[in-house]
């Protein structure tokens, strides 16, 4: 760990803690985030937590940029690991299918594997929440074992089924909502995600870990999940 | 309740209910919405004596947008001139106007700036949803309904106070709107010093152009492409205001939709002063990056709220 603060905007600070993404990075942004909240009080506007970094937005009608960067330095001098073994444990049922996962196919061949055991690499690691972002609830996951990492494609989709599934490199995520977006979709979910944001209570929170479970389109659609088939790449 | 409102006769191409944004719930991925003229927007509710957060709604080009009276009421307009009219005829940008029972307000299209604010006694009633009324149609969030969809034919307009006797904008103080030329302060960020120096010497010695690829969430500038050392970076928080420059070298100005974090390489963030002119420009517009400095961009803002706070 290694304290930068960068000046990101007129009223934020870019706190980096790190240059690479790492599990072990978690404990760290973890713990800067609990004591910049303290040390900010009602200065703090939000606090965006990422892979190694928090941008910090506060508010300069209070504060002036010299007393935030003084107060992040104070808050995060001494700073020790937050217990990263308070974070939830999740197991997400997914029902892997091709009509809902259209990406299936091309990954497991990209690998060098059959589709059920493209399913079963998916389904035996405990991956961790990195971050929160790029729609409400949205959950960064990682890391996918190598052998199934796939880069993004190359055309983004334009709509992307919410509680879908995916890969990009060596993340996974699952859509909250219906939006465009770029990841390999291998599955759904009918975990509800966007209602928990909605109500301010993410599932899925910074630290957590998640454990994907392969299910039947029977246990899927008693769970009341939506079978609609997604549709081909446009 | 049976409270009289404004009816939507015609729901023109996109208004949206927004205050001054979602603040607070960044890290669950809720983006900061809010008035992309947010300047206009609280002029609008200053008009009106409103608390200055209070919910309006802000109508994007007008395109024919019409609301009816039920009963009489005073409202307050701010921001572009939409060719507003009451029963056909023009109404003034940037002041308070009283409607009687069947009167129709009409906005048509932008004469001057692309955004303006329509301001109710004691702003629209809305629900809210993690602390704002701010409608976010990507998140499904906000508005009328509670699911982010725009204004739509048929909706009642309601409001949560009652008409106070209305403001007089002084003339020194009238928000302009920008024209072609205009200059966009920017704060310097710490990815500035990866772009090559020819990249940084045509960023702020050239005019860009504003694109048609421009939205709530990014606007898009077309000019020099820019280059430099760092191709990608690892995703981190955006700031409001954020010049992210994507591997075809042409900068996208994050705005109030944007998501919440992102990959590119950045220049800095335009000031929010910035971000509100930026909103109001119409594609083909010339716009220059001018870095200032954070104090300085600071003391301007906090002038500008002075205004409406110091009586």
């Amino acid at each position: 760990m290694k304290l930068r603060i960068e000046t990101a905007g007129m009223e934020a600070l870019m706190v980096r803690l790190f240059d690479t993404i790492d599990v072990s990075n978690m404990a760290w942004i973890l713990a800067a985030d609990q004591a910049l909240r303290d040390a900010f009080g009602e200065a703090l506007v939000d606090l965006l937590p990422s892979y190694t970094t928090l941008l910090l937005h506060y508010d300069c009608r209070t504060l002036s940029h010299l007393d935030a960067q003084a107060r992040v330095q104070d808050a995060l001098t001494g700073l020790s690991p937050a217990d990263t073994q308070q974070g939830q444990h999740h197991e997400i049922p997914v029902w892997y299918d091709e009509s809902v996962g259209p990406d299936l196919e091309r990954v497991a061949k990209r690998a060098g594997i059959s589709i059920a055991e493209l399913i079963d690499q998916h389904c035996q690691d405990d991956y961790c929440v990195f971050a929160l972002g790029f729609a409400p609830g949205y959950g960064f996951m990682g890391l996918v074992n190598d052998t199934i990492a796939t880069p993004r494609l190359t055309t983004p989709r334009r709509h992307v089924a919410a509680g879908s599934v995916g890969i990009a490199d060596r993340q996974t995520a699952i859509y909250p909502l219906p939006s465009p977006g770029g990841w390999n979709v291998l599955g759904r979910t009918a975990v509800p995600l966007f209602e928990h944001a909605k109500r301010g209570e993410p599932l899925l929170r910074p630290g957590d870990s998640v454990r994907f479970r392969s299910i039947s389109r029977a246990d899927f659609e008693a769970q009341g999940g939506d079978t609609t088939p997604m549709e081909e790449r446009s | 309740m049976s409270q009289a409102g404004l009816v939507v006769k015609k729901a023109g191409p996109l208004a949206l209910v927004q205050d001054a944004g979602r603040f607070g719930v960044g890290h669950l991925g809720v983006t900061q919405g809010g008035a992309a003229d947010w300047i206009a927007f609280h002029w609008a509710n200053w008009l009106l004596g409103n608390p200055l957060n209070s919910a309006a709604l802000e109508i994007v080009m007008g395109g024919g947008l019409t609301l009816e009276a039920e009963d009489e009421v005073t409202l307050a307009l701010a921001g572009a001139d939409l060719a507003a009219t009451l029963d056909g005829k023009p109404l003034a940008p940037n002041a308070s106007f009283s409607l009687r029972s069947g009167q129709e307000l009409a906005f048509k299209q932008p004469r001057q700036g692309l955004r303006a604010y329509l301001a109710f006694p004691g702003g629209l009633d809305a629900p809210e949803v993690l602390g704002s009324r701010s409608c976010t149609v990507r998140e499904q969030l906000g508005g009328l309904q509670e699911n982010g969809q725009p204004l739509m034919a048929g909706e009642r307009l309601t409001w949560r106070g009652s008409s106070q006797p209305p403001r007089t904008l002084p003339e020194n103080l009238t928000p302009l709107m920008p024209t072609s030329g205009c200059r966009l302060p920017i704060v310097l960020g710490s990815q500035v010093a990866s772009f090559s120096g020819n990249s940084l010497y045509q960023a702020f010695n050239t005019p860009w152009q504003v694109d048609n690829r421009a939205d709530r969430m990014g606007i898009r500038l077309t000019g020099p492409v820019l280059g430099g050392t760092l191709k990608g970076i690892v995703s981190e928080g955006i700031p409001l205001g954020a010049v992210q420059v994507p591997p075809d070298g042409q900068p996208i100005v994050l705005m109030n939709d944007r998501q919440t974090i992102g990959g590119y390489p950045r220049l800095g963030a335009l000031t929010p002063t910035a971000c509100a002119t930026l909103a109001q420009c119409l594609p083909g517009t010339q716009v220059w990056l001018t870095p200032v400095s954070v104090s300085q961009a600071q003391a301007a803002y906090r002038r500008q709220f002075a205004h409406w706070i110091s009586d």
